[in-house]
């Protein structure tokens, strides 16, 4: 392939699909390259996506058949102990009116295909089984191009984006960011467990086409940092959990045991009885936060998405990061190109966009909250214990005066935490936050 | 439900060479105590043989965990070739 690009990307995730939108809209000639045989083959997440973002780049997305699974009008969180669950669950109308599709769920090897559709369709080209191994650099160093593994693998383009999400041998190799620590990521694995469409409905509560997510925190992950989660589909549910990577290999647990164990916990398992699982996948998210988001800017080079470490973990945000800074490398390129310029002068645009943009925002205001849970084991052991037999003292009915319920109920906390201890969970928290 | 059985659900265009190598086969036996790699890993890849670590990359999902949980970095790790390895049908 000899001939030159405005904007050579590499990966076709929401990142950098987001961005070709964006550039072949306005006419650049961008080529996108993925490693996987169609887009979203190598890619999984929990499931949900947030309309808001996705409109940025495809306004009418809804009308143009996108491959929502269902539309979420309840978001539950279930904190586990081993023997019970306490939960807790919000759901709106307006998320049947105004707030529709403000989130919804979707599965990436539909969803990243469909999305790589409309991008080829306002003119990008998206090229899929290949690898993108190395970068092209001229005499200064400056990016100009993509090596990948076909024969005649060699792309140039005056600027190249790295959408590769976080498994980034390519952008260690470059030495753009350095390797991810076995502590800064969360390894997490998934089964797609189908059930029929009624069944989901009456399980759930909810009516044809609309949904629930629940997240889920406790002692499922066996003492370790990490979270689970239950999202539904149309045809399917998503259960998945994952923690941080450095606690697996100290607690020598195994990921598919753990999910295993999860299916069997009394609150999880009414909710997939009777499905058949049919899908089993694993994956990292950034779990680094705003200190680990590396420069985002070179000669002739910018990084979006995953890539460069942009997730929300108390949110669980990461594909609307992804899709929004996506758009905000191509605004900058697309500057870039007007002036004629693709050095690091014109491009650090994008750090500013990034900075005034509520994805650097939030990550700088939740930087304490990866180390906030990192340091407070005892979310993940005897908390849960603690709540639900402090919970279960004063909801016992018998002849016992509630005085004394209740003094037990305390105990029950105070023999796992000391007041001390609890203080600073609770100020830990508020800080992590604020 | 086995890991075995978990794999069996996906799909895989397996390339015959593989993208996975240990660097020192010596090392795991001799150097690695701990050796993560039998546990961290979500498609058990990495098994312990009688006096060595086998690596069946044919069910690899593409993770990326040996790579960074080797305290030894003794696994030479790339991406399948363009079009091999898992191939989702999900997601
Ligand atoms: C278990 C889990 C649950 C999650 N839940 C949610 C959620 O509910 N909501 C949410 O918003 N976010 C969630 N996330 C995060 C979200 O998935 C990511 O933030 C998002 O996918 C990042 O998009 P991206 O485009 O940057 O990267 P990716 O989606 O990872 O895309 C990168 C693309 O690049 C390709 N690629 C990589 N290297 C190369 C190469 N060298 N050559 C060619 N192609 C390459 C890959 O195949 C892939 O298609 C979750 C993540 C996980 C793992
Ligand atoms: S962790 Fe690394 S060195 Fe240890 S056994 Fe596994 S591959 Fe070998
Ligand atoms: S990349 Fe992940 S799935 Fe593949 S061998 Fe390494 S740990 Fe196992």
């Amino acid at each position: 392939m000899e001939e030159k690009f405005d904007v050579a990307i590499v990966g076709a995730g929401p990142a950098g699909i987001s961005a070709a939108c964006v550039l072949a809209d306005r006419g650049a000639k961008v080529i996108v390259v993925e490693r996987g045989e169609y887009p979203g083959s190598k890619n999984m997440f929990g499931g949900v996506l947030y309309g808001q973002s996705l409109g940025r780049v495809i306004p009418d997305y809804a009308q143009k058949s996108c491959p929502i699974e269902r539309n979420i009008v309840e978001s539950r969180i279930s904190y586990l102990s081993e023997e019970g669950s306490i939960g807790f669950a919000y759901r709106d109308q307006a998320f049947f009116g105004k707030l529709h599709n403000n989130a919804f769920t979707v599965g990436r090897a539909k969803f990243d295909r469909w999305f790589a559709e409309q991008a080829r369709a306002k003119g990008a080209l998206v090229v899929c089984s290949t690898v993108v191994t190395d970068l092209l650099r001229d005499g200064a160093g400056r990016v100009i191009g993509v090596k990948t593994d076909r024969a005649d693998g060699e792309l140039h383009a005056k600027v190249v984006l790295l959408a590769d999400g976080i498994n980034s041998p390519l952008a260690v190799k470059s030495g753009f960011r350095p390797e991810a620590r076995p502590e800064s990521v969360a390894l997490a694995v998934k089964e797609l467990i189908e059930l029929p469409e009624e069944v989901i409905d009456e399980r759930f509560g909810v009516s044809a086409g609309n949904g629930v997510t629940i997240e889920i925190l406790g002692s499922v992950t066996l003492g370790m940092n990490g979270v689970a989660f239950v999202y539904t589909n149309r045809r399917s549910i998503s259960l998945g959990i994952g923690a941080n990577l450095c606690d697996f290999a100290k607690q020598r647990v195994r990921p598919y045991e753990m999910i295993e164990r999860l299916k069997l916990h009394p609150a999880i398992s009414p909710l997939i009885k009777g499905g058949k699982p049919r899908e089993y996948l694993a994956h990292w998210l950034p779990e680094g936060g705003w200190e680990s988001v590396p420069k985002l800017f070179h000669d002739g080079l910018l990084i979006a998405g995953d890539s460069a470490m942009l997730f929300n973990a108390l949110h669980r945000e990461g594909s609307n990061l992804a899709m929004t800074s996506g758009r905000l490398a191509a605004e900058t390129i697309l500057h870039a190109l007007e002036k004629g310029d693709f050095t690091s002068r014109t491009l650090k645009g994008y750090a500013a966009r990034m900075e005034e943009s509520f994805v650097l925002k939030d990550l700088k205001k939740y930087r304490r909250f990866p180390s906030f849970l990192k340091t407070h084991g005892e979310l993940f052991t005897t908390l849960p214990r603690g709540a639900l037999e402090a919970l279960r003292e004063i909801l016992t009915v018998d002849d016992t005066p509630k005085e004394t319920r209740r003094k037990s109920a305390w105990r029950a906390i105070r023999g796992r935490l000391t007041p001390l201890g609890l203080l600073r969970l609770l100020f830990d928290a508020w800080r992590s936050i604020r | 439900m086995t890991v075995e059985d978990k794999l069996f659900l996906d799909r895989f265009n397996v390339d015959e060479d593989s993208h996975l190598r240990l660097i020192d086969p010596d090392t795991c036996i001799e150097k690695c105590r701990e050796q993560p790699c039998l546990y961290i890993c979500p498609a058990n890849v990495y098994k312990l043989e009688k006096d060595r670590i086998s690596v069946n990359y044919e069910g690899c999902l593409e993770c990326g965990s040996c790579r960074i949980g080797c305290p030894h970095f003794n696994i030479d790790w790339r991406f399948p070739r363009g079009g091999y390895g898992v191939r989702h049908k999900f997601g």
